[in-house]
């Protein structure tokens, strides 16, 4: 209905004409701009994990290490057998969880829906329990039993909320109630192990990436590299679901399938990041929501989703890391700030407690700014 | 801007059967739960038969089956009645006060801040004893409450339901972050809330159940004094004003009686799920949104889903038991699943 024809460009977009108008597209430059500066803070991020630690290496050293793979033998070790692989599973596993909060945050516009809320985090910590508690198995057996038993409980209410199509709400709720059961079994397995084990299986439900190495690297990697030229071509169909079903089957999507494509797109995601780093809350949340808020835009945008989660679990991942070091040494230097005592300055925290415990709040306060259509899918354990 | 009011005036909830009906109902729920009591206190692990156990509630003879009923499963029965009223009264409340039937006292965050500071106490404190942790259960439960309540009412658009879930959700995240940091750091703490956090009403001595009922049965009365401005609430913010409704102090109390009910519990049983969510959907479909109704049959069905659940997890295994909140998912969650698809359209 406007009256001026310029005002069908979409604000905050710049259209570009290449070739003579052969490859047209909207440029949007503040998301161009999220997306390049969290690709840089990723980046910084990665090289001050490479320095930091119990065993601090220079950055000339670390450069050394990296690229001729010579110098000290320890900290060549430590700078490419486990700082290096911990922080790239950290880049990988945080932007896989990313695109995958996006996915489904678009899919039922709704800003606090990730995939716990079809059952799958409580289904992976379920899988990975019984393989560490009943099985005993090691790290690729617990990510294979994770891997499982996520895909099993999602497919699980999937199927219960399938009846009258995979309205959001059904599918919510069905999923609190079979969250609800695993949550149980999960503690009733804790309960019945030795506490060595019990302890083992904590951290793991936790979130840590302690221990990861080249190998979980690679597989990571290469489920990236099957699984992101897919979301690529998906993630258009996003845009026209978010203009709701009716719409978007006007406009000849296929609703239904769509949906089912996303769905079981956004769970692989989340599986693969589950079965490498544990189920790390609050990124596949967080992530999509700050990318918006920066970008200033309409809707979500995947890729910068996947890049923000990138940073924010790299920074996670640093911060647990180091936070008793550092708080160690503010303790040495002020006896006021000597909360940690200087023999735990070591400790390394898992890095779901840190995303937890600041991811919380934090995305709770910026989805409280803007809430009307979310109090109707809350759920519990989100 | 003036919106003419319907002649009716009150806008009266839709009835489900006569109150003579539901009178019936919430006496037949009665009878049932006193059946509940008498077989928690019969069935388990010692052979007793019910005889005895009515002996046994009468009089102290001194026998051994005796004193098993006497000093073990009848403060684990009472706890158990006690624990799931507290459960089924906060969870009406908290649907009410949120108008929102997927939520629970969980979603306030209440729970998330009776169990983390029964893990500070644990883990930092060093206090052991339900005695002990009541007191921090209650101090974290209404702290939560304080700060969720007053983060929900921050900012422009003052306090609404939503906002006070968002802020009740957000906390409760943060908090389990606590808690994991406590339990990552320290083993003893972990191995000793590892059997808390099931939720069991295993082991509970007599005298707890002495020091429970003076919260429960004081949140309990609150509960049911506010039903009449929570009706009103469930009508709408302008709507319970113009009924006279004091909206901001019916959301205190609200929030206070949740807070008192849910740390009693907490302390008490561990933090036990489902009991808060499910029951109050049930009491709804059998009496309608009426509280005055409701609420009463959620503070009967909900003892007697958990002491069903506590029943159910003695005999279904070999040997030991099962606990308390992994069977009250068990139970609860088939019920819930089948409510959900049984609506065509959920009204949320």
């Amino acid at each position: 209905m406007s009256r001026h024809p310029t005002a069908r460009v979409v604000p905050g977009t710049v259209p570009v004409r290449l070739w003579s108008a052969r490859v047209t597209f909207l440029l949007r430059p503040r998301l161009l701009l999220v997306a390049v500066l969290a690709l840089l803070g990723c980046g910084v991020l990665i090289g001050v994990s490479l320095c930091v630690g119990a065993y601090p290496v220079s950055v000339p050293e670390v450069a050394e290490a990296l690229f001729h793979g010579t110098g000290d033998r320890l900290a060549v070790h430590f700078v490419t057998q486990e700082r290096l692989p911990q922080a790239l599973v950290a880049a990988l596993a945080g932007a896989a969880l990313g695109i995958s909060g996006a996915i489904f945050q678009s899919m039922t516009r709704n800003p606090l829906a990730s995939p716990d809320v079809i059952g799958f985090n409580s289904g992976a910590a379920t899988g990975a329990i019984v393989v560490i508690v009943v099985v005993g198995g090691g790290a690729g057996q617990v990510a294979v039993g994770a891997v499982g038993g996520g895909l099993g409980a999602a497919a699980v209410v999937l199927a219960l909320a399938r009846r009258g199509g995979f309205q959001g709400s059904r599918l919510v709720l069905i999923g609190i109630g079979v969250t609800a059961v695993l949550g149980s079994v999960n503690s009733y397995l804790l309960t019945r192990s030795e506490l060595n084990t019990a302890q083992n299986a904590h951290i793991w439900l936790i979130g840590s990436l302690h221990g990861r190495s080249w190998a979980e690297f690679g597989t990571l990697a290469l489920a990236l590299l099957v699984l992101l030229p897919v979301v690529a071509t998906l993630g258009r169909r996003l845009r026209s679901l978010e203009l709701g079903d009716d719409l978007a089957g006007g406009l000849g999507l296929p609703v239904a399938g769509t949906r089912l494509a996303l769905t079981a797109l956004g769970v692989a995601l989340c599986a693969v990041a589950v079965a490498s780093a544990g189920p790390i809350p609050f990124i596949a949340l967080a992530a999509p929501q700050i990318a918006a808020r920066l970008a200033r835009g309409t809707g979500v945008s995947l890729a910068a989703a996947g890049l923000v989660g990138a940073t924010l679990l790299t920074g996670a991942h640093l911060v647990a890391n180091q936070l008793f070091a550092v708080l160690a040494w503010c303790g040495e230097r002020a006896a006021w700030l000597s909360f940690v005592d200087p023999g735990q300055r070591h400790v390394q925290l898992p890095v779901g407690v840190l995303t937890a415990l600041l991811g919380g709040p934090l995305s709770g306060l910026a989805a409280a700014s803007k809430v009307t259509p979310m109090a109707t899918l809350m759920g519990r354990g989100w | 801007m003036r919106v003419a009011r319907p002649a009716a005036g009150r806008a009266r909830p839709a009835r489900r059967g006569s109150a003579l009906s539901r009178a019936a109902g919430l006496g037949v729920a009665l009878a049932v739960l006193g059946c509940l009591v008498v077989a928690s206190t019969w069935i388990g692990a010692r052979e007793t038969t019910p005889v005895e156990v009515l002996r046994a509630l009468w009089s102290d003879d001194g026998s051994y089956a005796t004193s098993v009923i006497r000093d073990l499963r009848l403060p684990r029965t009472l706890t158990g009645l006690l624990v799931g009223a507290a459960l089924g009264a906060a969870g009406t409340l908290t649907q009410a006060l949120t108008r929102n039937p997927l939520a629970d006292p969980g979603l306030l965050g209440v729970n998330a801040g009776a169990s983390a500071a029964v893990v500070i106490a644990i883990g930092v404190v060093g206090v052991s004893g339900y005695g002990g942790y009541v007191w921090f259960a209650f101090a974290g439960a209404a702290l939560t409450a304080v700060v969720v309540y007053a983060l929900g009412a921050s900012g422009r658009g003052g306090l609404t339901p939503v906002r006070l879930v968002l802020a009740g959700a957000a906390i409760g995240a943060a908090l389990s972050g606590v808690i994991a940091a406590i339990t990552v750091l320290d083993a003893a703490t972990f191995d000793y809330l590892r059997f808390w956090m099931v939720g069991s009403l295993a082991g509970r001595r007599p005298e707890l159940v002495a020091e429970l009922a003076p919260f429960v049965l004081v949140g309990l009365v609150l509960a049911l004094a506010l039903t009449r401005s929570l009706n009103g609430v469930a009508l709408g913010d302008d709507t319970a004003r113009s009924l006279g409704v004091h909206l901001g102090r019916t959301r205190v109390l609200g929030l206070l009686t949740v807070t008192l009910l849910c740390g009693a519990a907490t302390a008490a049983a561990g933090p036990i799920g489902f009991v808060g969510l499910v029951v109050p959907l049930v009491a709804r479909q059998l009496t309608g949104p009426d509280l005055r109704w409701s609420l009463p049959y959620a503070m009967v069905l909900a003892p007697c889903l958990l002491l069903a659940a506590d029943i159910a997890g003695r005999l279904v295994l070999p040997q030991g038991e099962l606990e308390v909140g992994a069977m009250t998912a068990i139970i609860g969650a088939p019920i819930f699943v089948a409510m959900v698809r049984g609506r065509k359209e959920m009204a949320l």
